[in-house]
C-alpha cells in the first residue's frame, strides 16, 4: 500500500468517525437545543422537590428556558433551594410562579414557570417568591381514598 | 591510522540469573581484521556480541570499543557508538513490514537528513555490493534465506560502520549461499576498512576467510590462533570441533546415571 | 503472585516509557497514521456491522418491553442511551481488543521473536519510540472514533427496526431521544469512556507483544492474553467510570 492510498483511507476513517460524533451530538443529543451561550442564575425554594435532579429542565410554556444547576438544602428553614441557570435570552417578571411538574404520569420532573403580570423583571441571582412543590403521588392517592371513604360515610 | 585495537575485552564475567555464562574472557579485535569466535551452540558466543553492542552489561570486567568502555556510556553515548556498529542477526531480522529498499534505507532515514534521491543512490550502492539491486522492491517474505541474509548484510553496512558483527551468518544456508556470504564478509570488511567479528560454528567456511580465531567452550576461551594454527591444533576440544567428531572431550551422552544402574532400576 | 506483581511493575514502567518516547510518533506523524490505518480502518467493517445489529436487537427487545407499558415512543431514548452510555464504548472496545489489539500484540511479538526489535536497538533506533509508541497512539486515536461509529450505526439500526419495520412514530422517536440524551452528560462521557478503553487496549496490546516470550508459543499465548486481559480491564474500568459519571445526585 503506498502512502497516498493510506492517507486517503485514514482521512476517510477520521471523517466518518467525526461525522458519527457530530450525528450523536446534534441528532441524538440536545447540543443544538441547549445553547451553550450566556446564562444567568435564579433561585427558588420548594418544600418538596420530589424527583427533581441536577440538569432537569426549566420550561415555560413547554419551551426549555434553563436547567437546574444545583440543589441544596436550607437547614434554617427546612426547605430545598434549587439554583437554576437560565438562558440569557429569556427574562421573566418578578411574580413568576415556579412549579414542579411531571412530564406524563411517570416521566421526568421539571420546573415549570407560569409567568405573572408584573413589569419588573427578575435579575440574576434573585429568588422566585411564589413556588409550588412537587405533587407526591402517594399523598394524592391517600387523599383521594380518604375523600372517597368520607364521601361514602356522608351518603349513609 | 589509530593502532589501538578496536575492541578490547579484559577479564569479562557475565552471569544471568546466577548462571555463569562467560568467565574470564580476554579478547582483542585489531583494526581491519576479521576475527571469528567459534564454539558449540549455547556456549555464550551470542552473549559476547550483545555485551560488545551494549545490549547487556557485564557482571565484572570491561568491554572497550574504540577507546570507550561500553557499560559506562549513557544511553546517548551508547546510541552514538551503535551508529558506528553494524550487526547481522542470525536469521537476518529484516523488518518484515518494509521492502528490501526500505530496510536498507532504514538507518539512513532514521539517523541522517539526507535527501531522498541521495538515499536512493546510497541504497543502490549497498544493494549492488551484495548483488541484489534487482530485488529492491521485494518484501522480505519473498526472499530466499540466502538473499535475506545478503539484504541484512547490506543493511548492517548502510552507515559504513567501523565494526560489523555477524551472529551465525552461515546458519541454515545452502553451500552456494554460504560461500557467497563468506566472500562478502571478507570483501566488505576490506572495502570499508572496518573490523569484523564472526560468531559461528561453521568451521570450514569461516577458516577460509578469517584472520584470527578464538575458541569458546563453557564460557571460557580455550584456544586462539590464526586459521592455520587452529587447523593444526592438538588441543582435544579444538581438534574434535574442527574435524567434527561425534565423541571426544565433548561427550556424546548427556550427564546421567550409569547405564547399568538405570536398567536395574526398571527391573526393581 | 510475585511474578504477577513484577509484571505489573514492568507494565507500569513501560507505560511511562511510551509517553517518554512519544516524541517520534508526533514529529513523524506518518508513522502513527499508518497505525491508525491498521487498527482503525481495518476495524471499520466489524465495528459498523456489529453496531448495526446490536442496535437492531435493542430496537426489537426494547419495543417488546416498552409497548407493555404503552410507552413505545420511548424506544428512541432506550436505544440511544444504552448505546451512547454503555454498549457503544464497551462493545466497540471489546471488538477492538480482539480485532486490532491481538494483531498489534502478534506483530510486536513476532518482531521480537525474529530479533527485529534487537536489530533496531543495535541500529541505535529505540524500538519503543519507533515501533511501540506509534501503535499505541494509533489505537488511542482510533478507539473513540470507532465507538462513536458503533453508536451511530446502532441508533440507525434501532431506527430501522423501530420506525421503519415496526412503525413507532418517527417524530417522537427522535424528539424524545433528543430531549433526553444530554450532550455533556451522556455523549461526552461516552467518548471519555471510549478514550480510556482505547488507552487500556492499546497499552495491554503493546505491552503483551513487547513482553512476549520470543517463540511461536510465546507469541500466541501473548495474543490470547491481550484479548482476555484487555476485556476484563475494559469491563472493570467501565464499572468504575460509570460509578463516577452517572451516580446521579
Amino acid at each position: 500500500m503506498n502512502r497516498t492510498a493510506l492517507d486517503l483511507w485514514v482521512g476517510f476513517f477520521v471523517a466518518i468517525g467525526l461525522a458519527a460524533v457530530l450525528f450523536l451530538a446534534l441528532k441524538v443529543g440536545n447540543l443544538s437545543a441547549s445553547s451553550s451561550g450566556e446564562t444567568y442564575a435564579l433561585q427558588a425554594k420548594f418544600d418538596n422537590i420530589g424527583g427533581l435532579k441536577v440538569r432537569s429542565a426549566v420550561k415555560s410554556s413547554g419551551v426549555v428556558v434553563g436547567r437546574v444547576a444545583h440543589i441544596d438544602y436550607d437547614s434554617a428553614n427546612y426547605v430545598a433551594v434549587v439554583s437554576m441557570q437560565m438562558d440569557a435570552r429569556y427574562k421573566f417578571p418578578r411574580d413568576t410562579f415556579a412549579t414542579i411538574n411531571t412530564s406524563g404520569l411517570l416521566g421526568d420532573q421539571f420546573i415549570g414557570f407560569e409567568v405573572g403580570g408584573e413589569s419588573e423583571m427578575l435579575k440574576a441571582g434573585e429568588s422566585i417568591k411564589k413556588t409550588q412543590s412537587a405533587v407526591v403521588l402517594e399523598k394524592l392517592i391517600s387523599q383521594f381514598m380518604f375523600n372517597q371513604a368520607s364521601d361514602s360515610k356522608d351518603k349513609k | 591510522m589509530n593502532q589501538e585495537p578496536l575492541v578490547q575485552i579484559r577479564d569479562l564475567n557475565f552471569s544471568y540469573d546466577n548462571r555463569k555464562i562467560l568467565s574470564g574472557i580476554n579478547l582483542t579485535i585489531p583494526r581491519g581484521k576479521v576475527v571469528a569466535i567459534m564454539g558449540s551452540s549455547g556456549c555464550g558466543k551470542t552473549t559476547l556480541l550483545r555485551l560488545i553492542g551494549g545490549q547487556l552489561k557485564p557482571s565484572s570486567g570491561e568491554v572497550k570499543v574504540n577507546g570507550q568502555i561500553v557499560d559506562q556510556l549513557d544511553s546517548a553515548g551508547l546510541y552514538a557508538m551503535r551508529r558506528r556498529m553494524g550487526m547481522l542477526f542470525q536469521f537476518g531480522a529484516l523488518f518484515t513490514d518494509m521492502s528490501v529498499f526500505d530496510n536498507v534505507a532504514f538507518q539512513m532515514r532514521e539517523h541522517t537528513d539526507l535527501p531522498e534521491d541521495l538515499i536512493h543512490d546510497l541504497v543502490m550502492m549497498k544493494l549492488h555490493a551484495v548483488g541484489l539491486r534487482g530485488a529492491q522492491n521485494l518484501m522480505p517474505s519473498e526472499l530466499s534465506g540466502g538473499m535475506a541474509r545478503r539484504v541484512a548484510l547490506a543493511r548492517s553496512i548502510s552507515l559504513d560502520p567501523m565494526l560489523v558483527m555477524y551472529d551465525e551468518p552461515f546458519a541454515g544456508l545452502d553451500p552456494i549461499s554460504l560461500s557467497v556470504i563468506g566472500v562478502l564478509i571478507r570483501k566488505l570488511n576490506d572495502a570499508l576498512g572496518a573490523s569484523s567479528i564472526v560468531v559461528t560454528h561453521d568451521v570450514q567456511e569461516s577458516l577460509k576467510i578469517v584472520d584470527y580465531v578464538y575458541f569458546v567452550s563453557a564460557g571460557k576461551i580455550v584456544a586462539e590462533g590464526t586459521a592455520d594454527e587452529i587447523r593444526q591444533s592438538k588441543i582435544p576440544y579444538v581438534h574434535q570441533f574442527v574435524w567434527g567428531e561425534a565423541d571426544g572431550p565433548v561427550p556424546f551422552h548427556y550427564p546421567s546415571m550409569p547405564y547399568g544402574d538405570e536398567m536395574m532400576q526398571a527391573v526393581n | 503472585m510475585t511474578s504477577r506483581l513484577w509484571q505489573l511493575g514492568f507494565a507500569s514502567r513501560f507505560f511511562i516509557a511510551i509517553f517518554l518516547y512519544s516524541g517520534t510518533s508526533f514529529r513523524r506523524f506518518q508513522l502513527t497514521l499508518r497505525e491508525v490505518f491498521f487498527s482503525g480502518v481495518m476495524s471499520l467493517i466489524i465495528i459498523m456491522v456489529s453496531g448495526l445489529f446490536v442496535g437492531m436487537v435493542l430496537g426489537l427487545q426494547g419495543y417488546d418491553t416498552l409497548q407493555r407499558y404503552g410507552s413505545a415512543e420511548a424506544l428512541g431514548i432506550l436505544v440511544a442511551l444504552s448505546l451512547v452510555r454503555e454498549l457503544g464504548p464497551v462493545v466497540a472496545a471489546l471488538l477492538f481488543a480482539s480485532r486490532a489489539g491481538s494483531a498489534i500484540t502478534a506483530e510486536i511479538g513476532l518482531m521480537k521473536a525474529t530479533e527485529q526489535l534487537s536489530a533496531m536497538e543495535m541500529m541505535a533506533v529505540n524500538p519503543i519510540a519507533r515501533v511501540v509508541a506509534p501503535r499505541f497512539w494509533g489505537g488511542v486515536i482510533s478507539m473513540p472514533l470507532l465507538a462513536a461509529l458503533f453508536s451511530a450505526m446502532g441508533i440507525f439500526g434501532g431506527y430501522l427496526v423501530g420506525v421503519v419495520l415496526i412503525g413507532v412514530d418517527e417524530g417522537s422517536f427522535w424528539s424524545q431521544m433528543q430531549a433526553t440524551v444530554d450532550f455533556r452528560e451522556d455523549i461526552v462521557n461516552g467518548i471519555i469512556k471510549s478514550f480510556v478503553f482505547g488507552v487500556i487496549v492499546s497499552w495491554v496490546a503493546v505491552f503483551e507483544g513487547y513482553d512476549a516470550e520470543p517463540t511461536a508459543e510465546g507469541v500466541s499465548g501473548a495474543t490470547t492474553r491481550t484479548v482476555v486481559t484487555s476485556s476484563l480491564a475494559i469491563l472493570a474500568a467501565d464499572f468504575v467510570l460509570t460509578a463516577l459519571m452517572f451516580r446521579g445526585v
